[in-house]
Protein backbone atom coordinates (compact mmCIF):
# COMPACT_ATOMS: atom_id res chain seq x y z
CA UNK A 1 0.00 0.00 0.00
CA UNK A 2 1.18 3.51 -0.81
CA UNK A 3 2.16 4.92 2.63
CA UNK A 4 1.43 8.48 1.46
CA UNK A 5 -2.21 7.65 0.80
CA UNK A 6 -3.21 5.28 3.59
CA UNK A 7 -6.58 3.60 4.05
CA UNK A 8 -9.20 5.29 6.23
CA UNK A 9 -12.34 3.78 7.73
CA UNK A 10 -15.38 6.00 7.37
CA UNK A 11 -18.16 6.33 9.95
CA UNK A 12 -21.29 8.35 9.27
CA UNK A 13 -23.99 9.71 11.53
CA UNK A 14 -27.10 9.52 9.39
CA UNK A 15 -29.24 11.71 11.64
CA UNK A 16 -28.70 13.91 14.67
CA UNK A 17 -29.15 11.70 17.76
CA UNK A 18 -28.01 8.45 16.13
CA UNK A 19 -24.64 6.70 16.44
CA UNK A 20 -21.96 6.97 13.80
CA UNK A 21 -21.96 3.77 11.78
CA UNK A 22 -19.20 2.22 9.73
CA UNK A 23 -19.96 2.61 6.02
CA UNK A 24 -16.74 1.66 4.24
CA UNK A 25 -13.23 2.85 3.58
CA UNK A 26 -11.17 4.99 1.22
CA UNK A 27 -7.67 6.27 0.55
CA UNK A 28 -6.55 9.84 1.28
CA UNK A 29 -3.35 11.73 2.03
CA UNK A 30 -4.59 13.09 5.38
CA UNK A 31 -7.63 13.22 7.66
CA UNK A 32 -9.03 16.42 6.19
CA UNK A 33 -8.93 15.04 2.65
CA UNK A 34 -10.34 11.74 3.89
CA UNK A 35 -13.36 13.63 5.22
CA UNK A 36 -13.76 15.51 1.94
CA UNK A 37 -13.51 12.28 -0.05
CA UNK A 38 -15.95 10.57 2.32
CA UNK A 39 -18.41 13.40 1.66
CA UNK A 40 -18.18 12.68 -2.10
CA UNK A 41 -18.12 8.89 -1.89
CA UNK A 42 -20.55 8.15 0.93
CA UNK A 43 -23.00 11.05 1.21
CA UNK A 44 -24.09 11.86 -2.34
CA UNK A 45 -27.74 11.50 -1.29
CA UNK A 46 -27.78 13.29 2.06
CA UNK A 47 -26.92 10.09 3.94
CA UNK A 48 -25.09 11.93 6.70
CA UNK A 49 -24.89 14.89 9.05
CA UNK A 50 -21.48 14.03 10.49
CA UNK A 51 -18.43 12.09 9.32
CA UNK A 52 -15.68 10.39 11.31
CA UNK A 53 -12.57 9.02 9.65
CA UNK A 54 -10.01 6.80 11.38
CA UNK A 55 -6.85 5.57 9.78
CA UNK A 56 -7.41 1.84 9.34
CA UNK A 57 -4.09 0.92 10.97
CA UNK A 58 -5.39 2.43 14.23
CA UNK A 59 -8.29 0.02 14.45
CA UNK A 60 -7.63 -3.01 16.60
CA UNK A 61 -9.99 -5.90 16.16
CA UNK A 62 -10.76 -9.02 18.16
CA UNK A 63 -9.69 -12.31 16.61
CA UNK A 64 -12.67 -14.15 15.09
CA UNK A 65 -10.98 -17.51 15.80
CA UNK A 66 -11.12 -16.73 19.50
CA UNK A 67 -14.76 -15.65 19.45
CA UNK A 68 -15.96 -18.76 21.29
CA UNK A 69 -13.72 -18.25 24.31
CA UNK A 70 -13.90 -14.45 24.20
CA UNK A 71 -17.65 -14.34 24.61
CA UNK A 72 -17.90 -17.47 26.73
CA UNK A 73 -18.23 -15.62 30.07
CA UNK A 74 -21.57 -14.11 29.03
CA UNK A 75 -23.02 -17.33 27.67
CA UNK A 76 -24.35 -18.80 30.95
CA UNK A 77 -25.65 -15.62 32.56
CA UNK A 78 -29.22 -15.36 31.39
CA UNK A 79 -30.03 -13.79 34.77
CA UNK A 80 -28.71 -10.57 33.26
CA UNK A 81 -31.95 -10.33 31.28
CA UNK A 82 -35.17 -9.08 32.92
CA UNK A 83 -37.19 -12.06 31.64
CA UNK A 84 -35.15 -14.42 33.86
CA UNK A 85 -37.14 -13.47 36.98
CA UNK A 86 -40.40 -15.24 37.95
CA UNK A 87 -42.87 -12.62 39.05
CA UNK A 88 -46.68 -12.70 39.37
CA UNK A 89 -48.80 -11.36 36.48
CA UNK A 90 -50.60 -8.92 38.81
CA UNK A 91 -47.34 -7.03 39.34
CA UNK A 92 -47.60 -3.91 37.17
CA UNK A 93 -45.15 -1.25 35.95
CA UNK A 94 -41.97 -3.29 36.40
CA UNK B 1 -6.06 -25.71 14.32
CA UNK B 2 -5.75 -27.91 11.26
CA UNK B 3 -6.94 -26.71 7.85
CA UNK B 4 -9.76 -29.29 7.86
CA UNK B 5 -11.17 -27.75 11.02
CA UNK B 6 -11.06 -24.25 9.52
CA UNK B 7 -12.62 -25.55 6.32
CA UNK B 8 -15.43 -27.13 8.33
CA UNK B 9 -16.12 -23.88 10.20
CA UNK B 10 -16.13 -22.00 6.88
CA UNK B 11 -18.46 -24.49 5.16
CA UNK B 12 -20.76 -24.43 8.15
CA UNK B 13 -20.98 -20.64 8.11
CA UNK B 14 -21.68 -20.54 4.39
CA UNK B 15 -24.39 -23.17 4.65
CA UNK B 16 -26.06 -21.33 7.54
CA UNK B 17 -25.94 -18.03 5.60
CA UNK B 18 -23.52 -16.47 8.08
CA UNK B 19 -21.36 -13.91 6.27
CA UNK B 20 -17.62 -14.46 5.92
CA UNK B 21 -15.70 -11.40 7.14
CA UNK B 22 -12.19 -10.22 6.21
CA UNK B 23 -10.39 -11.70 9.22
CA UNK B 24 -12.14 -15.08 9.02
CA UNK B 25 -10.29 -18.06 7.60
CA UNK B 26 -11.32 -18.79 4.02
CA UNK B 27 -10.14 -21.22 1.33
CA UNK B 28 -7.45 -19.81 -0.97
CA UNK B 29 -9.59 -20.33 -4.06
CA UNK B 30 -12.53 -18.50 -2.48
CA UNK B 31 -10.26 -15.53 -1.86
CA UNK B 32 -8.81 -15.72 -5.37
CA UNK B 33 -12.23 -15.97 -7.01
CA UNK B 34 -13.57 -13.02 -5.06
CA UNK B 35 -10.54 -10.82 -5.63
CA UNK B 36 -10.91 -11.47 -9.35
CA UNK B 37 -14.66 -10.95 -9.40
CA UNK B 38 -14.76 -7.84 -7.18
CA UNK B 39 -11.83 -6.13 -8.89
CA UNK B 40 -13.26 -6.86 -12.35
CA UNK B 41 -16.51 -5.44 -11.16
CA UNK B 42 -14.74 -2.31 -9.87
CA UNK B 43 -12.86 -1.91 -13.16
CA UNK B 44 -16.18 -2.20 -15.02
CA UNK B 45 -17.63 0.67 -13.01
CA UNK B 46 -14.61 2.84 -13.75
CA UNK B 47 -14.37 2.01 -17.47
CA UNK B 48 -18.16 2.21 -17.63
CA UNK B 49 -17.92 5.95 -17.09
CA UNK B 50 -16.22 6.40 -20.48
CA UNK B 51 -18.99 5.58 -22.99
CA UNK B 52 -21.38 7.87 -21.11
CA UNK B 53 -18.83 10.57 -20.42
CA UNK B 54 -18.75 10.93 -24.19
CA UNK B 55 -22.24 12.50 -24.06
CA UNK B 56 -22.12 14.73 -20.97
CA UNK B 57 -21.16 17.85 -22.92
CA UNK B 58 -23.70 17.06 -25.64
CA UNK B 59 -26.74 16.13 -23.55
CA UNK B 60 -29.81 17.75 -25.11
CA UNK B 61 -30.92 19.69 -22.01
CA UNK B 62 -29.66 20.83 -18.64
CA UNK B 63 -31.90 18.24 -16.94
CA UNK B 64 -30.42 15.42 -19.02
CA UNK B 65 -26.92 16.72 -18.42
CA UNK B 66 -27.36 16.95 -14.63
CA UNK B 67 -28.80 13.41 -14.40
CA UNK B 68 -26.13 11.92 -16.65
CA UNK B 69 -23.43 13.61 -14.58
CA UNK B 70 -24.97 12.23 -11.39
CA UNK B 71 -25.08 8.75 -12.91
CA UNK B 72 -21.44 8.89 -13.97
CA UNK B 73 -20.48 10.20 -10.51
CA UNK B 74 -22.30 7.25 -8.95
CA UNK B 75 -20.30 4.89 -11.13
CA UNK B 76 -17.05 6.38 -9.85
CA UNK B 77 -18.41 5.88 -6.33
CA UNK B 78 -19.40 2.29 -7.08
CA UNK B 79 -15.90 1.58 -8.36
CA UNK B 80 -14.49 2.94 -5.11
CA UNK B 81 -16.83 0.87 -2.88
CA UNK B 82 -15.77 -2.23 -4.78
CA UNK B 83 -12.04 -1.50 -4.76
CA UNK B 84 -12.28 -1.10 -0.97
CA UNK B 85 -14.17 -4.38 -0.66
CA UNK B 86 -11.47 -6.15 -2.72
CA UNK B 87 -8.73 -4.56 -0.58
CA UNK B 88 -10.15 -6.29 2.51
CA UNK B 89 -9.03 -9.55 0.89
CA UNK B 90 -5.39 -8.51 0.81
CA UNK B 91 -4.83 -7.03 -2.65
CA UNK B 92 -3.70 -3.38 -2.75
CA UNK B 93 -5.31 -0.56 -4.70
CA UNK B 94 -2.09 -0.03 -6.64
CA UNK B 95 -2.01 -3.66 -7.74
CA UNK B 96 -5.57 -3.45 -9.01
CA UNK B 97 -5.06 -0.16 -10.84
CA UNK B 98 -1.90 -1.59 -12.34
CA UNK B 99 -3.73 -4.73 -13.53
CA UNK B 100 -6.33 -2.55 -15.23
CA UNK B 101 -3.88 -0.17 -16.88
CA UNK B 102 -1.58 -2.90 -18.17
CA UNK B 103 -4.53 -4.74 -19.69
CA UNK B 104 -4.03 -7.73 -17.41
CA UNK B 105 -7.40 -7.35 -15.75
CA UNK B 106 -10.72 -7.75 -17.50
CA UNK B 107 -13.78 -5.56 -17.25
CA UNK B 108 -17.25 -5.99 -18.65
CA UNK B 109 -17.03 -6.20 -22.45
CA UNK B 110 -20.14 -4.12 -22.89
CA UNK B 111 -18.06 -0.98 -22.39
CA UNK B 112 -16.02 -1.78 -25.48
CA UNK B 113 -18.92 -0.75 -27.71
CA UNK B 114 -19.22 2.87 -28.91
CA UNK B 115 -21.96 5.37 -28.00
CA UNK B 116 -22.81 6.76 -31.42
CA UNK B 117 -26.01 8.72 -30.73
CA UNK B 118 -27.85 10.26 -27.77
CA UNK B 119 -30.28 7.33 -27.87
CA UNK B 120 -27.36 5.09 -26.88
CA UNK B 121 -27.35 6.80 -23.48
CA UNK B 122 -30.99 5.77 -23.11
CA UNK B 123 -30.24 2.22 -24.24
CA UNK B 124 -27.32 1.92 -21.84
CA UNK B 125 -29.45 3.00 -18.89
CA UNK B 126 -32.30 0.70 -19.81
CA UNK B 127 -30.40 -2.38 -20.97
CA UNK B 128 -26.86 -2.22 -19.62
CA UNK B 129 -27.85 -0.97 -16.19
CA UNK B 130 -30.89 -3.26 -16.33
CA UNK B 131 -28.67 -6.29 -16.94
CA UNK B 132 -26.22 -5.10 -14.28
CA UNK B 133 -29.04 -4.77 -11.73
CA UNK B 134 -30.27 -8.26 -12.62
CA UNK B 135 -26.77 -9.57 -11.89
CA UNK B 136 -26.21 -7.43 -8.82
CA UNK B 137 -29.39 -7.85 -6.80
CA UNK B 138 -28.57 -11.49 -5.93
CA UNK B 139 -25.00 -10.40 -5.10
CA UNK B 140 -26.41 -8.38 -2.18
CA UNK B 141 -26.70 -11.81 -0.52
CA UNK B 142 -23.18 -12.93 -1.44
CA UNK B 143 -21.43 -14.84 1.34
CA UNK B 144 -18.57 -12.34 1.66
CA UNK B 145 -19.69 -9.51 3.96
CA UNK B 146 -17.82 -6.51 2.51
CA UNK B 147 -18.88 -7.43 -1.05
CA UNK B 148 -22.51 -7.93 -0.06
CA UNK B 149 -22.57 -4.60 1.79
CA UNK B 150 -21.05 -2.76 -1.18
CA UNK B 151 -23.62 -4.36 -3.47
CA UNK B 152 -26.52 -3.26 -1.26
CA UNK B 153 -25.32 0.32 -1.47
CA UNK B 154 -24.80 0.06 -5.23
CA UNK B 155 -28.21 -1.48 -5.94
CA UNK B 156 -29.95 1.22 -3.93
CA UNK B 157 -28.29 3.89 -6.03
CA UNK B 158 -28.56 2.14 -9.36
CA UNK B 159 -32.31 2.03 -9.79
CA UNK B 160 -32.34 5.67 -10.88
CA UNK B 161 -29.80 4.83 -13.56
CA UNK B 162 -32.15 2.46 -15.29
CA UNK B 163 -35.12 4.76 -14.94
CA UNK B 164 -33.28 7.73 -16.42
CA UNK B 165 -32.31 5.59 -19.42
CA UNK B 166 -35.83 4.39 -19.98
CA UNK B 167 -37.12 7.95 -19.73
CA UNK B 168 -34.67 9.07 -22.43
CA UNK B 169 -35.88 6.32 -24.77
CA UNK B 170 -39.53 6.95 -23.95
CA UNK B 171 -39.12 10.62 -24.83
CA UNK B 172 -37.44 9.74 -28.13
CA UNK B 173 -40.08 7.12 -28.93
CA UNK B 174 -42.85 9.64 -28.40
CA UNK B 175 -41.01 12.25 -30.47
CA UNK B 176 -40.51 12.60 -34.21
CA UNK B 177 -40.14 9.73 -36.65
CA UNK B 178 -36.38 10.35 -36.77
CA UNK B 179 -36.12 10.27 -32.99
CA UNK B 180 -37.97 6.98 -32.78
CA UNK B 181 -35.72 5.52 -35.46
CA UNK B 182 -32.72 6.64 -33.48
CA UNK B 183 -34.08 4.78 -30.44
CA UNK B 184 -34.70 1.64 -32.49
CA UNK B 185 -31.20 1.82 -33.92
CA UNK B 186 -29.74 2.06 -30.42
CA UNK B 187 -31.77 -0.97 -29.30
CA UNK B 188 -30.59 -2.89 -32.37
CA UNK B 189 -26.97 -2.26 -31.49
CA UNK B 190 -27.17 -2.72 -27.69
CA UNK B 191 -29.54 -5.68 -27.38
CA UNK B 192 -27.17 -8.55 -28.13
CA UNK B 193 -24.15 -7.15 -26.26
CA UNK B 194 -26.47 -6.67 -23.26
CA UNK B 195 -27.46 -10.35 -23.34
CA UNK B 196 -23.75 -11.22 -23.45
CA UNK B 197 -23.27 -9.35 -20.15
CA UNK B 198 -24.57 -12.41 -18.31
CA UNK B 199 -21.55 -14.37 -19.50
CA UNK B 200 -21.23 -17.69 -21.35
CA UNK B 201 -23.99 -20.31 -21.33
CA UNK B 202 -24.06 -22.48 -18.21
CA UNK B 203 -22.45 -25.45 -19.97
CA UNK B 204 -19.51 -23.21 -20.93
CA UNK B 205 -19.15 -21.56 -17.53
CA UNK B 206 -17.02 -23.91 -15.45
CA UNK B 207 -16.80 -21.69 -12.34
CA UNK B 208 -20.52 -21.15 -11.85
CA UNK B 209 -21.09 -24.35 -9.90
CA UNK B 210 -18.35 -23.62 -7.36
CA UNK B 211 -19.48 -19.99 -7.00
CA UNK B 212 -23.01 -21.14 -6.29
CA UNK B 213 -21.71 -23.63 -3.72
CA UNK B 214 -19.80 -20.79 -2.05
CA UNK B 215 -22.95 -18.66 -2.22
CA UNK B 216 -21.20 -15.94 -4.16
CA UNK B 217 -23.60 -16.49 -7.05
CA UNK B 218 -27.23 -17.40 -6.45
CA UNK B 219 -28.37 -17.96 -10.02
CA UNK B 220 -26.66 -19.24 -13.15
CA UNK B 221 -25.86 -17.03 -16.14
CA UNK B 222 -28.67 -18.54 -18.21
CA UNK B 223 -31.24 -18.16 -15.44
CA UNK B 224 -30.47 -14.46 -15.08
CA UNK B 225 -30.38 -13.92 -18.85
CA UNK B 226 -33.82 -15.53 -19.20
CA UNK B 227 -35.27 -13.27 -16.49
CA UNK B 228 -33.80 -10.26 -18.27
CA UNK B 229 -35.27 -11.23 -21.66
CA UNK B 230 -38.71 -11.81 -20.14
CA UNK B 231 -38.73 -8.40 -18.49
CA UNK B 232 -37.29 -6.47 -21.45
CA UNK B 233 -39.73 -7.90 -23.98
CA UNK B 234 -42.60 -6.32 -22.12
CA UNK B 235 -40.76 -3.07 -21.49
CA UNK B 236 -39.92 -2.79 -25.21
CA UNK B 237 -43.65 -2.91 -25.95
CA UNK B 238 -44.22 0.14 -23.75
CA UNK B 239 -41.61 1.95 -25.84
CA UNK B 240 -43.12 0.61 -29.07
CA UNK B 241 -39.71 -0.73 -30.12
CA UNK B 242 -38.90 -4.10 -31.65
CA UNK B 243 -36.25 -6.32 -30.09
CA UNK B 244 -33.93 -7.34 -32.94
CA UNK B 245 -34.44 -11.09 -32.61
CA UNK B 246 -36.71 -12.98 -35.03
CA UNK B 247 -36.67 -16.01 -32.71
CA UNK B 248 -38.03 -14.12 -29.73
CA UNK B 249 -41.43 -15.60 -28.90
CA UNK B 250 -43.51 -16.69 -25.96
CA UNK B 251 -43.24 -20.34 -25.03
CA UNK B 252 -46.42 -21.65 -23.39
CA UNK B 253 -44.64 -24.67 -21.96
CA UNK B 254 -41.77 -22.94 -20.23
CA UNK B 255 -43.68 -19.76 -19.44
CA UNK B 256 -40.71 -17.79 -20.74
CA UNK B 257 -39.71 -16.13 -23.97
CA UNK B 258 -37.55 -18.22 -26.26
CA UNK B 259 -34.78 -16.24 -27.88
CA UNK B 260 -32.15 -16.64 -30.57
CA UNK B 261 -28.60 -17.89 -30.30
CA UNK B 262 -26.02 -15.38 -29.09
CA UNK B 263 -23.04 -14.78 -31.35
CA UNK B 264 -20.41 -16.24 -29.02
CA UNK B 265 -17.61 -15.65 -31.54
CA UNK B 266 -18.26 -11.93 -31.21
CA UNK B 267 -18.37 -12.27 -27.41
CA UNK B 268 -14.99 -14.01 -27.17
CA UNK B 269 -13.50 -11.69 -29.74
CA UNK B 270 -14.38 -8.63 -27.63
CA UNK B 271 -13.22 -10.37 -24.43
CA UNK B 272 -9.88 -11.03 -26.13
CA UNK B 273 -9.43 -7.34 -26.81
CA UNK B 274 -10.70 -6.98 -30.38
CA UNK B 275 -13.96 -5.13 -29.74
CA UNK B 276 -14.65 -1.79 -31.41
CA UNK B 277 -13.34 0.30 -28.47
CA UNK B 278 -11.03 -1.92 -26.36
CA UNK B 279 -7.93 0.09 -27.24
CA UNK B 280 -9.65 3.44 -26.94
CA UNK B 281 -11.01 2.62 -23.46
CA UNK B 282 -7.69 1.40 -22.12
CA UNK B 283 -5.86 4.38 -23.59
CA UNK B 284 -8.37 6.73 -21.99
CA UNK B 285 -7.75 5.13 -18.57
CA UNK B 286 -3.97 5.22 -18.97
CA UNK B 287 -4.08 8.87 -20.04
CA UNK B 288 -6.42 9.80 -17.18
CA UNK B 289 -4.10 8.08 -14.71
CA UNK B 290 -1.08 9.90 -16.12
CA UNK B 291 -2.86 13.25 -16.21
CA UNK B 292 -3.94 12.74 -12.61
CA UNK B 293 -0.39 12.18 -11.40
CA UNK B 294 0.13 15.83 -10.45
CA UNK B 295 -3.11 15.83 -8.45
CA UNK B 296 -1.98 12.84 -6.41
CA UNK B 297 1.43 14.42 -5.88
CA UNK B 298 -0.13 17.76 -4.94
CA UNK B 299 -2.46 16.16 -2.40
CA UNK B 300 0.45 14.38 -0.73
CA UNK B 301 2.53 17.59 -0.70
CA UNK B 302 -0.45 19.47 0.72
CA UNK B 303 -0.91 16.87 3.46
CA UNK B 304 2.78 17.18 4.42
CA UNK B 305 2.58 20.96 4.52
CA UNK B 306 -0.60 20.91 6.60
CA UNK B 307 0.98 18.46 9.04
CA UNK B 308 4.01 20.73 9.42
CA UNK B 309 1.81 23.77 10.11
CA UNK B 310 -0.22 21.86 12.68
CA UNK B 311 2.92 20.62 14.44
CA UNK B 312 4.36 24.14 14.49
CA UNK B 313 1.16 25.50 16.03
CA UNK B 314 1.28 22.90 18.80
CA UNK B 315 4.88 23.70 19.74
Amino acid sequence: MNPDEPLWEVFIRSKQGLDHKHVGSLHAADAQMAIENARDVYTRRMEGVSIWVVESKNIHASNPDEAASLYDPAADKIYRHPTFYDLPDELKHM
Amino acid sequence: MATEVFQKIFDDKVSREIKIEPKDWMPGDYRKTLIRQISQHAHSEIVGMLPEGNWITRAPSLRRKATLLAKVQDEAGHGLYLYSAAETMGITREEMVDQLLTGKAKYSSIFNYPTLTWADIGAIGWLVDGAAIMNQVPLCRASYGPYARAMIRICKEESFHQRQGFEILLTLCRGSKEQKEMAQDALNRWWWPSLMMFGPNDDASPHTEQSIRWKIKRFTNDELRQKFVDICKEQAEILGLTIPDPDLKWNEETNHYDFGEINWDEFWNVVKGNGPCNKERLNARVTAHKNGEWVREASIAHARKRKKTLTAQKN
